[in-house]
């Protein structure tokens, strides 16, 4: 017997891989019907000579083609809908900083859809009726921030929309009013625990937090479970984008090992970046998403550029939904750096190991006279007043780097919170190479 | 025996410096001595002033790397040869001197060092009597 109360939806989340498997074909084939309303995917379709008639398996799925951002920017901002615009309730940009913005519509029902997956990976942790959710998220465009809002409401939990910055506010929201939850950046739940020591405030002791969610920036277990000491909290990890709602993708369960991705929402495929062939069950490679739960705007195989894998094996909390890994960089994160392909992810895996330093760096790519240089800033954590200390401590993440990458970074150490933040996610990685004609 | 003395972390960048001094100066904090040597990426900004912990409490809410940290500072005549002769008897104990500045205060010369070994450094200076100050004598010597 399962005890139901560890699921809110215990129906679609306990389902066997068979039951999934049903449910999701059953759904792929309402989608692509419904795709053939936006000529965007007519279009494609024909082109392809394919109908959706002809994907009568989850392995035909394989024969659509890939949607990327690119056609999303093509077709904006309504060039996807599928809906007549009078059944969009919702509309979420992107900043569009890289480029033309993207836009995803959201019908009510998508909505409330959306507002069901978060509270389900809310409840899966442990938040229920009760506790007291505080949101560090930007609201706005930025879906962190209503996604969370939402889905902790629908919950039924009381919800603080804090919103981002202002720390010393946020950490007087905690205190005041008994917030048992916080959602935030990992790189900001660091930022927190600075300012509640120089105000003088023990998490431990001073505040009910006992659940952080933690995303929308890559980071590693050593980090988590920095966090996690800091703050006295337990940490879990949440997969979103905005592409595919936000928030609420994908999830760690307590067992906090791999992320849950809600299958009857989506369809998970891990292809080759390069080949864009399926890897083998177990290896990294993009994570490609079809979502089958959506009606103003469904994606068809929509390359996240998102590095994963599926974790294999079976996860003890009874739910048979794929784990996603935590992510390894995104495929367009990734450097080459005299010919070797090197992710962030690996740097910050290195400066995690180190008490001394922060949580937040900044690699610098170079090339003097055609010589790719790395150099990579990190901001120290506690200040030594001793000049030998920190020349070794210099010499030892350089030579730890090196057996990492392949190659000798120079590495700087700076004061806490002097390297630049956008939108309070640290900026990782600066290129500065000049293409060479 | 020991003076504090606030360390502060700055990037090699022009006007790191100048916005610790002047963080400093709307506190009203006033500098006795002070001291950085020339290094590639950063240096440390030592200084000996009146108030330190408030000092630090001023530069950290700015967000400045610093610290306050316990420094030997010896009181030597002003007459030439002074230094050398205390310097000698640290020397002689098989003591290292880490970093060393000196400065004039009330007609006494400061030494203020830090050594390799601080429990030896204190029976030297005891054993020889050598003449020290406390931060207390600070504000007195001013």
């Amino acid at each position: 017997m399962k005890n139901n109360s560890m699921y809110l939806h215990p129906e679609l989340e306990t389902m066997t891989r068979p039951e999934i498997e049903k449910l999701q074909m059953e759904r792929l084939k309402t989608t692509l019907q419904r795709c053939m309303n936006a000529p965007f995917y007519k279009k494609r379709f024909e082109e392809h000579g394919l109908k959706p008639e002809d994907i009568r398996s989850l392995e035909d799925l394989r024969k659509i083609p890939f949607t990327t951002k690119q056609d999303l920017r093509d077709n904006y901002p309504f060039g996807m809908s599928v809906v007549p615009l009078e059944q969009v309730v919702r509309l979420h940009s992107s900043s569009g900083t890289t480029g033309t913005p993207t836009v995803i519509l959201h019908t009510q029902k998508d909505l409330d859809e959306w507002a069901n997956a978060v509270a389900r990976c809310l409840y899966m942790v442990g938040l229920r009726p009760g506790d007291i959710f505080q949101n560090s998220s930007g609201y706005g465009m930025f879906t962190g921030g209503l996604g969370f809002q939402y889905g902790a409401e629908r919950l039924g939990m009381l919800t603080v929309p804090a919103a981002a910055g202002n720390t010393k506010r946020q950490i007087k929201f905690i205190t005041d009013f008994g917030t048992t939850a916080l959602h935030a950046i990992p790189s900001y739940a660091g930022r927190l625990y600075e300012v509640m020591e120089e105000m003088g405030i023990d998490p431990r002791r001073d505040t009910k937090l006992r659940t952080l969610i933690i995303g929308a920036e890559p980071h590693s277990d050593q980090q988590r479970r920095r966090i996690e000491d800091m703050l006295g909290v337990k940490a879990y990890n949440s997969f979103g984008m905005s592409e595919m709602c936000g928030p609420g993708v994908a999830f760690e369960c307590p067992e906090q090992n791999g992320m849950h991705i809600w299958e009857d929402y989506y369809i998970v495929e891990i292809v080759d970046p390069e080949t864009l062939e399926p890897v083998p069950e177990g290896e990294v490679g993009e994570l490609i998403l079809t979502t089958i739960n959506r009606e103003a705007m469904p994606l068809l195989r929509y390359r996240t550029r998102d590095l994963t894998r599926i974790l294999p094996g079976e996860c003890p909390c009874g739910r048979h939904h794929k784990r996603l890994d935590r992510m390894k960089g995104r495929s367009d994160d990734m450097m080459i750096l005299k010919g070797v392909n090197i992710f962030p992810i690996q740097i910050e895996n290195i400066l995690m190991q180190f008490k001394e330093l922060g949580s937040d760096y900044l690699i610098t790519l170079t090339n003097l006279e055609a010589n790719d240089e790395m150099t990579v800033e990190v901001e120290l954590n506690e200040f030594i007043d001793d000049y030998g200390f920190m020349q070794r401590l210099t010499k030892e993440i350089t030579r730890q780097l090196k057996d990492e990458i392949l190659i000798t970074p120079t590495v700087k150490l700076v004061p806490k919170g002097s390297l630049p933040k956008q939108e309070g996610k640290a900026v990782r990685v600066k290129d500065l190479r000049k293409t060479l004609i | 025996m020991t003076i504090h003395q606030l360390s502060v972390f700055v990037e090699n960048k022009s006007g790191t410096l100048l916005q610790v001094l002047n963080l400093l100066k709307e506190a009203n904090i006033q500098l006795i001595a002070s001291t950085i040597s020339d290094t590639v990426e950063y240096g440390i900004y030592r200084i000996i002033c009146s108030e330190p912990q408030r000092a630090l409490d001023t530069l950290k809410e700015a967000g400045i790397s610093a610290s306050v940290s316990d420094v030997f500072a010896i009181t030597l005549d002003n007459t030439p040869g002074r230094a050398a002769d205390a310097i000698q008897q640290f020397s002689a104990a098989g003591i290292g001197i880490s970093y060393l500045y000196s400065f004039l205060l009330g007609g006494k010369g400061i030494l203020v060092f830090r050594t390799d070994n601080a429990d030896k450094t204190r029976e030297v200076i005891l054993e020889k009597r050598l003449s020290y100050i406390e931060e207390k004598d600070l504000s007195q010597l001013q």
